[in-house]
């Protein structure tokens, strides 16, 4: 028998039932939508904060104080761990110790609220020195930037994002007014252009001030949360990462490489650590949605068998014209494969659409950039999967059609 | 006259708890190539189970089969199956076509499963759907069309693969007297063109339209003869 006519017999079989077979395959369509959607827009997300991350700058190389964290928790010992002093800057600065570092910037953070009379707003406060508008490409929209000078001098002013600015300020001139950070004044020097979201961090409602006054007004601290460092070339980034470590063991007393009380991470590993987590939240939403594609294989095999039940005559006329039990069981494999795999198919179309129109309104309503990307290993798993569900769950009804006796099959009423 | 079939002692025995029924009880018959032959009995009697056996469709308790001049006890399923399908045709009393597909699609079923490729299989098919003058009909699907032309459309499919033998089961029974007769009548006219037929039946005077009818009774031969006057449907119609 050639595999045309079987292709051709399957597809009468499935067509004499179209309701049926339609509503047979969605629960396959729905799976198979699901697990395209979870991955697209998994893989459209894990592309923003990539991208996000590489426009960073691919040579910056930040330091953080403790130990590298292994867990997500870990990352809030960064904050509270105070091995990274203005010793350490002052070191890294000196260009024979760090001879191809071109920026040494170091970093405090802290959330609190930030008020300007009865309008009270908690956000993300960075402590930083002028090369934060460099590193980040920041411009000043209104006023003017921090400076090295306000670092030194430890002056009490501010620059603050524009959606902070405007829910603060509303339409006054927020520039010479002063803003109280967790309750000391600061003073607006300047506005920034609006920049979005980078990541977790909203450059729209950040209050920046020079690092020093910050450590020393609001925080009462002395040591960094982050110093960042840039390399001048891609190529040099290993060398610095080598340079910085060697200074700050030596600053530190450490000997032993296994206690070291600050940790390096590049871009790269940064970038590696989001794809990750965004890697195990895909996986995990995927499986949720395999669920229904068991479901969906059930219901396959559920119709299967009545079809067999139903045209047990049609199997003894065919074995009786010379049809072999491998002729039969072929037959009704086929068309199981066939339906879950018209319902990968469907269910792929579908997923793409929905993911497409998602991504769409994010893109629209929800401010952020964030373009669809059509998740091909989704589709390829799409159509495996849904062709194995077939062979699987068909496999049970075809081998009982195949095993009917050509005699009871033809007496059948 | 060279022999098609040969059984020997055949017996089919159907056991239900300790209750064994003969269905086929100790038969041993020839059917030669070219003969037309009529089995009939009453219900229950065990026609139909032989006439399975013989079409290798089911197999026998015991005793031996041979089909061309070959034992084919010891035949596994799909060897069986290659036979129904190149040696043996079937005409059954519900037609047993699909009624969803055209005439040409129907008839050329056992051609699909034989292999036989697309141009060669239309050849075939227009010549067996001529053959019963249906040519006009080719594409209709047979669910609309009448139960003479279903049969009719049933003995093109059963001669499509041109078998050694034709197995015909109750093929009038459900159909009026008319259309049953111009079954009858391709029946003979096969067999005079060649064609070995075995009509299974209850009814005397189908069974006459044979050249040789064997009565069963019981799962045994009651009676083998030669038909004298065989009744040409085309020439005396059916008297009932």
């Amino acid at each position: 028998m050639k595999t045309k006519d079987t292709l051709k017999i399957a597809v009468e079989g499935l067509t004499t039932h179209k309701s049926r077979t339609m509503l047979t395959i969605l629960g396959i369509v729905i799976g198979i939508a699901s697990i395209m959607l979870v991955m697209s827009i998994g893989q459209s997300a894990q592309n923003l904060i990539l991208g996000q991350i590489q426009s960073f700058g691919p040579t910056l190389v930040s330091v953080h104080p403790g130990r590298r964290p292994q867990s997500l928790a870990g990352f809030t010992g960064v904050l509270f761990n105070d091995s990274l002093k203005q010793r350490d800057v002052d070191t890294l600065a000196q260009k024979t110790n760090v001879p191809d570092a071109v920026r040494i910037a170091p970093y405090v953070f802290t959330s609190t609220p930030v008020s300007f009379g009865s309008e009270s707003y908690t956000t993300f406060v960075m402590g930083s020195s002028q090369d934060v508008f460099n590193s980040f490409h920041l411009d000043v929209a209104q006023g003017v930037a921090l400076t090295d000078s306000d670092v030194a001098s430890r002056s009490s002013v501010a620059v603050i994002g524009q959606k902070l600015a405007n829910e603060l300020f509303g339409a006054n001139n927020p520039i010479g007014q002063n803003i109280k950070v967790k309750n000391k004044n600061f003073r607006v020097i300047g506005v920034l252009a609006p920049k979005g979201q980078m990541v977790s961090l909203n450059w729209d409602e950040i209050v920046l001030t020079p690092y020093s006054s910050l450590q020393q007004y609001v925080l009462g601290i002395h040591y960094f949360n982050e110093i960042s460092v840039e390399a001048s070339s891609l190529a040099t980034v290993p060398t610095v990462i080598a340079d910085i470590t060697r200074v700050l063991r030596q600053n530190h007393n450490i000997t032993d490489p296994t206690k070291d009380d600050f940790y390096i991470q590049t871009q790269e590993d940064a970038a590696n650590t989001v794809s990750s987590i965004t890697d195990i939240l895909t996986l995990l939403l995927t499986s949720v949605a395999a669920i229904s594609l068991v479901v969906g294989g059930i219901g396959i095999m559920n119709i299967m068998l009545v079809s067999v039940t139903e045209r047990t005559r049609e199997i003894g006329l065919r074995k009786s014209l010379g049809a072999t039990d491998k002729n039969i069981l072929v037959q009704f494999l086929t068309e199981a494969i066939m339906l879950t795999l018209a319902g990968g198919i469907i269910g792929i179309i579908l997923g793409t659409s929905l993911g497409l129109a998602i991504t769409y309104m994010i893109d629209k309503f929800g401010g952020l950039s964030f373009p669809y990307s059509f998740s091909l290993s989704g589709a390829i798993l799409g159509v495996i999967v849904s062709s194995v569900i077939g062979l699987a769950f068909g496999i049970f009804p075809a081998r009982q059609a195949s095993q009917k006796s050509p005699i009871e099959a033809l007496r059948y009423e | 006259m060279e022999k098609l079939i040969e059984v020997k002692n055949l017996t089919k025995v159907y056991e239900e708890g300790d209750s064994k029924t003969f269905a086929v009880d100790d038969i041993s018959l020839t059917i030669d190539r070219g003969e037309f032959v009529s089995i009939v009995g009453p219900s229950g009697s065990g026609k139909s189970t032989l006439m399975h056996i013989l079409g290798c469709l089911d197999r026998p308790t015991s005793g031996k089969y041979f089909f061309n001049g070959k034992e084919i006890n010891s035949y596994s399923d799909e060897e069986l199956a290659k036979i129904r399908n190149k040696e043996i045709g079937f005409v059954f009393q519900a037609f047993n076509l699909l009624p969803r597909l055209s005439v040409m699609e129907n008839v050329m079923m056992p051609l699909v499963y034989a292999g036989i490729p697309e141009s060669k299989r239309l050849t075939q098919c227009e010549r067996a759907v001529d053959l019963v003058g249906l040519h006009d009909r080719e594409k209709y699907q047979t669910a609309k069309l009448s139960g003479g032309q279903k049969q009719r459309v049933a003995i093109a499919r059963a001669i499509v693969n041109e078998p050694a033998i034709i197995f015909a089961d109750e093929p009038t029974g459900n159909l009026d007297s008319k259309s049953g007769a111009v079954v009858l009548e391709f029946l003979q006219k096969l067999n005079k063109e060649g064609h070995t037929i075995v009509i299974v039946t209850h009814e005397t005077y189908v069974a006459e339209s044979a050249r040789r009818i064997i009565s069963i009774k019981d799962g045994k031969i009651e009676s083998d003869m030669k038909v004298e006057h065989q009744r040409i449907v085309s020439k005396d119609a059916l008297i009932k």
